[in-house]
């Protein structure tokens, strides 16, 4: 397992963020894909806002938008009406062979 | 510049798989190559490249082996489900540098495909399938243009419609718009006869520099236009969900390139994975403007109109990712040849191929003329 994954198994999502322009790199890598410098882990604010979403039989998902641009796809809990621009919490995120983002619906960021 | 052209052409059926070797399906693909093209020898040609996302190794050259032929140049070429056009332009820039005369370019997949999921975009989370992706693209479409879930069932119903003069197809039925509406719900707005199909099958191309070409064929069809971009590999780098930014570059490249606009267009093969990528590909290719994909959808629906996606496109002929590419250029190269029979497009001169991957993260768009 990646540090990465670890770390989400452990409800922390981190992305790599550069030394020297402080870009944040996502997905996760050795350097920067700006000025190929160094990176460091940092933890990824938890506020998002949703970008678009649908759902199943079973669940909603929607792509969710954090910090500096940076999106996943996860699941939405405890939500109903949702809309685009609207404000998330990730509340859990975990990884059992595929990276997992569960987020609920917040009133404001 | 010179021309580069396209002289024969193979393909295999496509089926729902069985214990079919890669190698195998590759070599039905080639036999009919050699069975058509007039004088053609092993000797002739000078490069093999195959496209797959089977995990074989050294596979154009165990092709070229089994094919009795000792290329200069041999090797694969991947790129999940764009892997065909790309091997196809690798091997054009072949032909137009002069490092080779010939190239005989080979795709095949198994239905059980490793390339049917990209394993690697964390962006993705649990929600890897590709019935993902296309649900956000049409939860998107749908909000801004108002595109509805009998607009998707028009795409479906076309192309499977189209497949029945397809020899080579994998479906062979035709799905009224009530069927494909009533098929699974896999999401809200993606139902099972919205998706194409993984499958087996192969296709292959010679192509020809136009000092040569005309020794294999007297009907040669020239490439004239390609346009390809990469904007990511992760899918939710695509910032605008109602359209294909890749698709977009990519069009606009071989129009350019090939002197031609959407007008001079007589037929396509547009990559129609999902039903919303077929209306939003004739959006972002401009056949249509934006928002206006549906409506032209049904029009070529309702009057049998076969300009896009004559052979079924992938939702009615299948989709084995390395094959799909080739397969497409192979039903654009007939129709200008004139030799498409009951799916001819009449007095088509300038076709288009417009293949992709990933959720488009990356396309293909090729320009050939008569």
């Amino acid at each position: 397992m990646t540090r990465f994954e670890q770390e989400l198994k452990n409800n922390n999502f981190l992305c790599s963020q550069c030394t020297k322009c402080n870009k944040l790199v996502w997905p996760p890598n050795d350097f920067c894909n700006k000025c190929f410098s160094n990176v460091v882990w940092r933890p990824v604010s938890r506020f998002a806002k949703i970008v678009e979403f649908s759902s199943n039989d079973k669940e909603l998902f929607c792509i969710a938008e954090f910090e500096d641009g940076i999106r996943v796809m996860g699941k939405v809990e405890n939500a109903s009406g949702l809309k685009v621009g609207q404000s998330l919490l990730l509340t859990k995120c975990d990884y059992d062979e595929k990276e997992i983002f569960i987020f609920r619906p917040v009133s404001q960021v | 510049m010179k021309k580069v052209g396209i002289a024969a052409a193979g393909l295999t059926k496509f089926t729902k798989g069985d214990n079919t070797s890669i190698e195998s399906l590759m070599g039905y693909a080639v036999k009919p190559i050699f069975d058509t093209a007039s004088n053609l020898e092993q000797r002739d040609i000078e490069a093999v490249l195959t496209s797959t996302n089977a995990n074989n190794k050294y596979l154009a050259n165990i092709m070229s082996e089994l094919c009795g032929i000792s290329p200069k140049i041999a090797h694969s070429v991947e790129s999940l489900c764009n892997s065909g056009t790309n091997c196809i332009v690798s091997a054009y820039a072949y032909i137009l540098s002069g490092l080779a005369k010939t190239a005989l370019v080979i795709g095949a997949e198994k239905t059980d495909s490793p390339g049917l999921v990209l394993e690697w975009d964390k962006s993705r989370g649990q929600y890897k399938h590709p019935i993902y992706w296309s649900s956000m693209f049409t939860s998107a479409h749908m909000r801004k243009y108002g595109t509805t879930l009998e607009n998707l069932a028009y795409v479906s119903a076309k192309n499977h419609r189209n497949a029945l003069d397809n020899p080579y197809a994998y479906f062979k039925r035709e799905f009224s718009l009530d069927e494909i509406m009533e098929s699974k719900n896999l999401t809200e707005n993606v139902r099972l006869l919205d998706c194409s199909m993984p499958c087996n099958g192969a296709g292959a191309v010679l192509l020809a520099s136009e000092d040569i070409i005309t020794k294999f064929t007297d009907m040669p069809i020239w490439i004239t236009g390609i346009g390809q971009k990469s904007i990511s590999a992760g899918f939710t780098k695509n910032n605008d969900l109602t359209s294909m930014s890749s698709s977009v570059y990519s069009a606009s490249n071989a129009y350019e390139m090939s002197d031609r606009s959407p007008t001079d267009v007589d037929v396509a093969e547009l990559h129609d994975a999902f039903s919303i990528c077929e209306i939003i590909e004739l959006e972002d290719l401009g056949f249509i403007k934006k928002g206006g994909g549906a409506d032209y959808v049904k029009q070529l629906f309702d009057t049998r109109d076969r300009k896009i996606n004559p052979r079924g496109g992938l939702i009615g002929t299948g989709h084995p990712l390395g094959a799909t590419g080739i397969a497409q250029t192979i039903e654009i190269f007939q129709q200008l040849q004139g030799t498409a029979g009951r799916r001819q497009v009449n007095n088509s001169k300038v076709g288009l191929v417009h293949n992709m991957s990933a959720a488009s993260t990356s396309s293909t768009v090729l320009i050939l003329e008569s």
